[in-house]
C-alpha cells in the first residue's frame, strides 16, 4: 500500500515535470502552428546550465534562477536566429530544421561538458527525507519538486485563463489569423509565448537535474514524451496538457512498477520477467493509440 | 513524370560506383553505396506515403525492424532462402501496416505523426523483449539470406531499389496515384467526388510498409546482425530527414537524400568526431535556402511531382 503511494507520488512528479515542458510546446504549436523540436533542447540545456551555474555560484538556488533565465534567453536567441524564419512554412521543414538544431546543440553540449553523464548534488536544505507513513520515507526534494511544479502550473493556468495576455494566447490557439486581423501584434505574442515556454522547459531541466543523470540525449526522450502529452491532451490546450501529463506520468511510473507482476497472472515467472518491462515501456504508447483511436483530435482540442 | 534525367543520373551513379578506380577504398565505397541503397529503399517507401500521399509517418523504421526480425526468426529456424525470407518480411510488414494504419489513418496532422510513432515504439520495445533473439543486444545471423551473398549483395540492393522506384513511379502515375495525390491536396473534395480517401491511403500505407519491410531484410544482411535499435525513433527521424532533405514528393529525391545523409555522415565523421556540429547547421541551412529539397535544386524547380500535372 505504501509502495503504491510512493509510486503514485513519483508518477505525479514525472507528470508535473512533463507538464512544464509540454505546456510551452502545446502553446507554441497551438498558437503559432509551429512544431518546435528544439523544445527538448531547452530542458537539456536547463539541466546543464543548472549544474554549471550552481557550481559557479556554490548555491543551488541561485544556480536554478540563473539557469532558468539563461535557458529562456537561449530559447529567444534561437527563435530570433533560426526558428522565426520557419513560421508559416511546411511542418516538414520545421521538423527538418528542428532536427538540425537538436543534433547541433546536443553535440555542442558534448563538446563543452563531455560525454560522461553529470550529477547535480541535492541542495542541502532538501537533501533529507520525511516519514510518509510508518516505516516509509519519501525524499524531501521530490515533494518540493511537486510543490514547485504545482505552483508554476497554477500560475500558468491562471495567467492563461484570467489575464489579458492569456486571453490573447487562448484566442490565438483557436484562430491566430482572426486575432491578427483584430489588430493584435501577433509577433510580440509569439515572442512572449516562446520565451515563457523556453524558460519553463529550462526550469523543468534544473528541477529534474538532481534526480536524473544529466546527458546530452536527455532532452530527446523528454521531447517525445511531451509530444505524447500534447497529442493526448489536444493541441493548444493547457488544461488538456495538464490532464494528459499526469496521465502519462502515472501510467509510465505505475506501469513500470506493476507490469511484471501483472504479467505473472497470465504468464510464467520467467516469461513475465521478459515481457513485463517491454509492456511497461509500451504502456503510454498503447494508451495514446487507444485515446487517438477513439478521439482522433485528443481529449481537449483547442481548435473546434 | 517528365523529369527523367535526375533519376537516370542517380541510378547510373549507383551502377558506375563499383567500376571506378577506388584503389584501396573500393570496399568502403561499395559498402557506403549499398547502405545508401538500403536506406534509399526505405526512404523511397516513406516518400511514397509522405510526399505523394500526405501521410507524415514518424514510425516508418518499425517496418525495418519487422523485416529484419522476420529474417532473424527464420534464420534461427535454419531457413535462409530468399523467397521465404522476403515473403515473410513482406507479409508481416503488410499485415502490421494494415492493422495499425486502419487506426492511425483516423487521425490527421501531428496526431498521425505521433500515433505512427506510438506503434513504432511498441514494435521497438517488443523486439527488445525477444530474449530468444538476443533481446536488446541483438542477434547475429547464422547465415546470409540466399541471393544476398557478399559478392552480389550490392547488385541485389540496387536491383530491388530500382524495381521499387519504377513500381512507385508507376503507381503514382496511375489512377490510384492520382487519387492519392488529390487526397493530399484536398481531401474533402476527393471525398465529395465519391472516393473513400481512408481506403486509398490505407492501401498506399500498406504498399510503403511492404517495401520498407524488404529494406529491413537487406539491412539485416548488410552486417549479418539485427538489433531493436534499427527501429528506434531516431531511425524513423533519419528516414524523415532523408526524404525532406532530398525533396518530398519526387520519389528519386528520397534516394538522393539517402545518399547525401550516408555520405555526409561518413565524410564529416572522418573530418571530426563532432561531425553533428556541422551536419545540424547544414540541415538548417538546407531548409532555409533549398526549398523543395536537393532534387528540386538539381532540376531547378519544385520537387513535387504533383505540380507537374
Amino acid at each position: 500500500m505504501t509502495l503504491l503511494l510512493v509510486q503514485i507520488l513519483n508518477g505525479v512528479q514525472l507528470g508535473l515535470l512533463l507538464f512544464l515542458i509540454a505546456s510551452g510546446l502545446t502553446l507554441v504549436f497551438g498558437v503559432m502552428d509551429f512544431i518546435n523540436l528544439a523544445h527538448g533542447v531547452q530542458y537539456m540545456i536547463g539541466a546543464y546550465l543548472g549544474v554549471a551555474c550552481a557550481g559557479l555560484a556554490g548555491n543551488f538556488w541561485i544556480g536554478m534562477l540563473v539557469a532558468s533565465v539563461i535557458a529562456g534567453i537561449v530559447g529567444l536567441v534561437l527563435e530570433r536566429c533560426v526558428l522565426r524564419f520557419l513560421y508559416g512554412r511546411d511542418h516538414l521543414d520545421q521538423v527538418l530544421a528542428g532536427s538540425g538544431v537538436i543534433l547541433a546543440t546536443n553535440e555542442l553540449v558534448r563538446v563543452i561538458w563531455g560525454d560522461a553523464p553529470l550529477q547535480m548534488p541535492m541542495p542541502a536544505l532538501l537533501a533529507g527525507s520525511v516519514p510518509l507513513m510508518d516505516g516509509m520515507r519519501y525524499p524531501v526534494y521530490r515533494i518540493a519538486l511537486i510543490a514547485a511544479a504545482l505552483i508554476v502550473a497554477a500560475g500558468l493556468t491562471f495567467a492563461v485563463g484570467h489575464t489579458r495576455a492569456g486571453m490573447l494566447v487562448r484566442a490565438g490557439a483557436s484562430d491566430a489569423v482572426m486575432v491578427r486581423a483584430l489588430g493584435v501584434d501577433i509577433g510580440r505574442l509569439f515572442t512572449l509565448i516562446f520565451g515563457i515556454g523556453a524558460m519553463l522547459a529550462g526550469f523543468a531541466g534544473v528541477l529534474a537535474a538532481p534526480l536524473v543523470s544529466i546527458e546530452p540525449s536527455m532532452g530527446d526522450n523528454l521531447l517525445i514524451l511531451a509530444f505524447v502529452v500534447i497529442v493526448i491532451g489536444g493541441v493548444g490546450a493547457i488544461r488538456g496538457a495538464f490532464v494528459a501529463a499526469l496521465l502519462v506520468g502515472l501510467t509510465d511510473t505505475l506501469g513500470r512498477s506493476m507490469a511484471t507482476d501483472a504479467a505473472k497472472a497470465v504468464l510464467s515467472a520467467s516469461a513475465s520477467a521478459r515481457v513485463g518491462p517491454a509492456i511497461a515501456s509500451m504502456l503510454i504508447y498503447i494508451v495514446m493509440a487507444a485515446i487517438l483511436a477513439v478521439k482522433p483530435a485528443g481529449l481537449f482540442p483547442a481548435r473546434a | 513524370m517528365r523529369d527523367r534525367a535526375a533519376p537516370i543520373a542517380i541510378f547510373a551513379a549507383f551502377v558506375l560506383v563499383p567500376f571506378l578506380p577506388w584503389g584501396g577504398a573500393y570496399n568502403l565505397a561499395v559498402a557506403l553505396m549499398a547502405r545508401a541503397a538500403v536506406f534509399g529503399l526505405a526512404a523511397l517507401s516513406l516518400d511514397f506515403i509522405l510526399g505523394v500521399g500526405g501521410m507524415v509517418s514518424f514510425g516508418h523504421a518499425a517496418f525495418f525492424v519487422i523485416g529484419a526480425y522476420a529474417t532473424t526468426i527464420l534464420d534461427a529456424n535454419h531457413i535462409d532462402g530468399a523467397a521465404p525470407v522476403f515473403a515473410t518480411a513482406a507479409i508481416a510488414s503488410a499485415f502490421f501496416a494494415l492493422v495499425t494504419g486502419a487506426v492511425a489513418l483516423r487521425t490527421r496532422g501531428v496526431n498521425f505523426i505521433m500515433i505512427t510513432l506510438a506503434f513504432a515504439q511498441m514494435v521497438y520495445f517488443a523486439a527488445g523483449s525477444l530474449a530468444d533473439y538476443g533481446g536488446d543486444d541483438g542477434y547475429t545471423l547464422a547465415a546470409r539470406t540466399t541471393l544476398l551473398g557478399r559478392s552480389v549483395y550490392y547488385w541485389m540492393c540496387l536491383a530491388i531499389l530500382l524495381t521499387a522506384y519504377l513500381l512507385c513511379r508507376r503507381v503514382v502515375a496511375s489512377r490510384f496515384g492520382r487519387v492519392l495525390r488529390a487526397i493530399k491536396q484536398n481531401r474533402r473534395r476527393v471525398q465529395a467526388l465519391g472516393f473513400d480517401a481512408w481506403m486509398y491511403q490505407l492501401v498506399a500505407y500498406v504498399i510503403a510498409a511492404t517495401l520498407c519491410g524488404l529494406a529491413g531484410v537487406l539491412l539485416a544482411n548488410s552486417a549479418e546482425f539485427v538489433s531493436p535499435a534499427y527501429g528506434a525513433w531516431q531511425r524513423s527521424g533519419d528516414l524523415l530527414i532523408m526524404v525532406i532533405l532530398g525533396g518530398a514528393g519526387s520519389l528519386h529525391g528520397a534516394v538522393v537524400g539517402s545518399i547525401a545523409v550516408v555520405l555526409l555522415e561518413e565524410v564529416l565523421g572522418r573530418f571530426t568526431e563532432h561531425w553533428r556540429l556541422i551536419y545540424g547547421p547544414l540541415l538548417i541551412l538546407s531548409v532555409l535556402y533549398v526549398r523543395g529539397g536537393l532534387a528540386a535544386m538539381s532540376a531547378g524547380r519544385p520537387g513535387y511531382l504533383g505540380r507537374d500535372f
